[in-house]
């Protein structure tokens, strides 16, 4: 941030160059001095424990990355975001200080640690180009990535006249059996997927999707697996990045994503660091390096992702999201439903 | 200083055996203590409101249910096959009875939930592979069966169970006389009249008590469970239990949904306890003369082939499709060329952050554990066995007590009883150490027990007058003979531990993560390549380190011998 502050006083001013040029660059070895400085502190931290809901591969590749930029070990913890909550919620009761940097899939965990005082407030470089919908209006939480979740489904299992083209498609009884379904006790979009589509068609429809009886899995990639290895023919949620993204790349693949006219849920995933975080330096530069234009780049590339940063360029196959009829749900109305959702979801699915 | 050890009236031991004991009471009081007082406490003070809660919910209720279907078809199914196996490995000229019990001895081995994971790749209704064969072959839409219901459950968790009834009979035919076998026989009763009228009733006690045993193992599994009847939309008492720790967690409904569990498996082990204890029977008792093994004729290969149809499920499928997995690139595909691939073993070991740290984990408890719990049965077990402390009896007791206690009711004790001060020790190893410990004492102890009762007092008396004191006694006499059974008892303890999950899967915090923990973790996530290579190297790992102890220790002891 210095760095650029700098840069764009000396293009500002013309006449004297030399002594801004001077000025530039006494700053700039400052801000490099201070960004060594940041380093070898979170060296001497040593490492950093990073809870996340990024897909187990990308996640460990994006901390290898960091560790051989940094020389500062990750631990990465991939689960899904619910359970996350649950164990970093556990230690803390425990009086145990282990967790850092914590990134889920459910904007309602924000707000619920925002209000337990357990988020410090770190304000990433590059921030303020960082848009809306990914800001936290207090600076706690900053949104990081997002996915759309849509129908994952086999293409030698359904037939292009039967692919799903609305979730009121998948009610359809010639589904029975058929279906899978990721767990809101576990992921954190189902989550906001169920209040999205209960919004649109009330309790009802997860009543009547309940009645097709879907086979119940934990992460929401496992939907994509699972249609994949065709025990499914296709499934009530998926994230549509990861396996989902490339695997539907690559030549003769059989799986598949739709996207429901009515509305694709947009999940978005923030990031934040624990007010108790145990290596504080390591969580910041990570937050800083996970901001980058370039790391952005990449899980927008390999990944599919969405991403925070305005000047990352999407692959040409991948949908703007102003394409999509888009569904997003309030964070706070995430908060207050969670319990509710999980409740109404065992009730309706039996676990 | 040792001849003032035998001048001295105190005996110098008397302090380890008032530790032993001290030890005993905190692993299993503070625990079951807490979770008792939890189970009725409430912000108002001393409530029945959580038991009213918890059962008034029929949700609750239906995994309850679930539970009592679940462990009484598992029970019957593993006499269905248990029973016929011991009879024909025990009783008849049925060939290859080594590689039977070796095999068997091998579905011991393997953690459940690793069978039911292997399962789910061999028998889901779509893509299991057995399915596909049978659809290929039959032509039928329909799966041969469907690994995810309650059939397919109680099919799997009975597979692993069944060991448990065979051992029992196996060892108890062993003991039955065949003399009366042999005059029912001679007037003129069919073979199967003889075993049906004669050989089973003598060892009715035994095939009562290893169905309860069948039942136990089926109402104290987590694993098997969560990754079979989840899928299908329903739960037992003990995914039941494990939920209730989502955020926001219920700790008190947990607690109150544990004590019929712990109530139940308490009272079936009395039960059991009663049936061995009888001793009606008197044809049952020691082994008579030469026992000439029954001749099946013509219906030897039939058995065979039955015999190796249920090894195949238990041992050779499983195992056949994980490793299939591990080297596939997608498991659900033939295993072509371009499917083979080494990719899934250097994400699992290189890339996955959680394998090394697990691993490590894994092994330091294991070790610890299985040191610390053999030294401790042992101890236990002497005394108990040359009554060296009043009260002996109790302390054989309370060694063997924890049995009662099912994995996810202990994990639930503990982590109540240590997430609050004086003693933290949630969040460390220690916590997993303890749970561990006391799960496995009983094993430790009954095998312990077993050794002592073939050590002869006699050698140590002999020591004793020629001046030695207890502690050297111990050293230098019963310990070397002891020393064979102390390491299987090593063995057996370590063994529990590698494949522990129901407790561990609620002790652990991420960073005191186990192997069993991480294939759960994997399983949630769906990668089953990477838990079909952890899967194995669990095992070659447990299996190295068994025969590593062995060899290391075991020979020395043989060498002694000669």
């Amino acid at each position: 941030m210095k760095r650029s502050r700098s840069a764009s006083s000396s293009s500002s001013a013309r006449k004297p160059l030399a002594p801004i040029v001077l000025l530039a660059l006494v700053l700039a070895a400052a801000g490099a001095s201070a960004q060594d400085a940041r380093v070898a502190e979170a060296r001497r931290e040593g490492k950093l424990v990073w809870h996340t809901s990024l897909a187990l591969d990308s996640a460990q590749r994006l901390a290898t990355r960091f560790e051989q930029t940094y020389g500062v070990k990750v631990e990465v913890h991939r689960s899904g975001s619910e359970r996350i909550l649950q164990r970093v919620m556990q230690e803390f009761s425990a009086g145990i200080k282990n967790a850092d940097v914590v990134n889920t899939s459910d904007t309602g965990h924000y707000v619920l640690l925002k209000r337990k005082a357990l988020l410090a407030r770190y304000t990433p470089a590059g921030a303020e180009r960082i848009p809306a919908g990914f800001r936290d209006p207090e600076g706690y939480a900053w949104g990081w990535r997002a996915f759309p979740l849509v129908v994952p489904y086999n293409t030698r299992l359904v037939a292009p006249a039967d692919v799903p083209q609305t979730w009121k498609d998948l009610l359809d009884p010639k589904w029975k059996n058929r279906l899978v379904i990721s767990h809101p006790g576990y992921a954190g979009s189902v989550v906001t997927q169920i209040i999205a589509l209960e919004k649109l068609y009330g309790w009802d429809y997860w009543a009547q999707l309940a009645r097709n009886r879907p086979m119940l899995v934990q992460s929401i990639h496992d939907p994509g697996r699972t249609v994949m290895s065709s025990e499914r023919a296709a499934g009530v949620n998926g994230a549509d990045y990861g396996l989902l993204y490339t695997e539907r790349r690559t030549p003769g693949a059989t799986l598949a994503a739709a996207y429901p006219r009515d509305g694709v849920p947009l999940i978005f995933s923030p990031t934040a660091i624990m007010s108790f975080a145990p290596h504080p330096s390591a969580a910041r530069l990570f937050t800083d390096f996970i901001f980058t234009r370039e790391t952005m780049q990449i899980l927008a590339d390999a990944e599919g992702l969405y991403v925070a940063h305005p000047d990352v360029t999407y692959p040409p196959d991948r949908l703007k999201l102003s394409e999509l009829k888009m569904l997003v749900v309030d964070p706070e109305e995430i908060d207050k439903r969670t319990e509710e959702v999980k409740k109404r979801f065992v009730e309706l699915f039996g676990a | 200083m040792r001849s003032t050890v035998v001048r001295s009236t105190f005996d110098r031991s008397v302090p380890v055996w008032i530790a032993t004991a001290v030890t005993l009471v905190l692993l299993m009081i503070l625990p079951l203590g807490w979770l008792g007082w939890v189970s009725v406490s409430s912000e108002q003070g001393a409530t029945l409101a959580n038991y009213v809660q918890v059962f008034g919910d029929p949700h609750l209720q239906k995994a309850l249910w679930n539970t009592i279907v679940l462990a009484f078809w598992v029970g019957t199914a593993s006499l269905a096959v248990g029973v016929p196996m011991a009879w024909l490995t025990g009783r008849t000229d049925l060939p290859g009875k080594r590689v039977i019990r070796a095999l068997i001895m091998a579905s011991f081995v393997t953690p459940p939930f690793l069978g039911a994971f292997a399962w789910v790749m061999l028998a889901g209704p779509n893509a299991g592979l057995l399915n596909k064969i049978y659809r290929g072959l039959t032509g039928s839409d329909d799966p041969l069966m469907n690994i995810f219901t309650m059939p397919g459950l109680i099919f799997v968790v009975a597979l692993y169970s069944f060991p448990y009834v065979y051992i029992m009979i196996v060892n108890t035919l062993e003991l039955i006389a065949s003399d009366l076998e042999e005059a029912g026989a001679i007037l003129g009763a069919s073979r199967l009249r003889v075993a049906l009228t004669i050989t089973l009733p003598l060892a009715f006690p035994a095939i009562l008590s290893g169905f309860i045993l069948a039942v136990l193992q089926a109402l104290a599994l987590f694993g098997s469970p969560a990754i079979l009847a989840l899928p299908a939309g329903f739960h037992t008492i003990t995914t039941q239990i494990w939920s209730f720790f989502q955020y926001p967690p219920k700790v008190e409904q947990a607690a109150a949904f544990s004590i019929p569990l712990l109530l139940a498996t308490a009272l079936l082990l009395q039960l059991q306890k009663r049936l061995l204890g009888r001793r009606g029977y008197a044809g049952v008792g020691g082994k008579t003369g030469a026992r000439r093994p029954i001749p099946l004729g013509r219906w030897r290969w039939v058995a065979l082939a039955g015999v190796f149809a249920v090894l195949a499920c238990t041992i050779v499928l499983p195992y056949a499709v994980l490793a299939k997995a591990a080297f596939a690139k997608a498991w659900a595909q033939p295993l072509s060329w371009d499917n083979l691939t080494l990719a899934n073993f250097t994400f699992t070991f290189f890339e996955y952050s959680a394998t090394r740290d697990a691993v490590i984990n894994t092994l330091e408890l294991g070790i610890m554990t299985a040191t610390v719990g053999a030294v401790m049965a042992a101890l236990l077990a002497y005394v108990t066995n040359r009554r060296l402390v009043p009260g002996h009896q109790a302390l054989g007791f309370l060694a063997v007590a924890p049995v009662v206690i099912p994995g996810v009711v202990l994990a639930v004790g503990l982590f109540i009883a240590y997430t609050r001060p004086p003693l933290v020790l949630y969040g460390t190893l220690a916590i997993l150490f303890v749970a561990y410990l006391t799960k496995e004492l009983p094993v430790g102890y009954a095998q312990a027990d077993t050794t002592f009762k073939g050590v002869h007092p006699e050698l140590e008396e002999a020591g004793r007058i020629l001046g030695a004191g207890r502690l050297r006694v111990l050293r230098e006499i019963t310990a070397p003979l002891a020393k064979s059974g102390i390491i299987a008892t090593w063995c057996f303890v370590f063994i529990g531990v590698i494949r522990e999950l129901s407790a561990s899967i609620i002790l652990f915090t991420p960073a005191t993560k186990v192997i069993s923990v991480v294939i759960f973790d994997l399983k949630e996530e769906g990668q089953f390549a990477a838990i079909s290579v952890l899967g194995l190297f669990m095992l070659a790992m447990t299996f190295g380190i068994v025969l590593l102890m062995q060899t290391a220790l075991g020979r020395d002891f043989l060498g002694a011998k000669d």
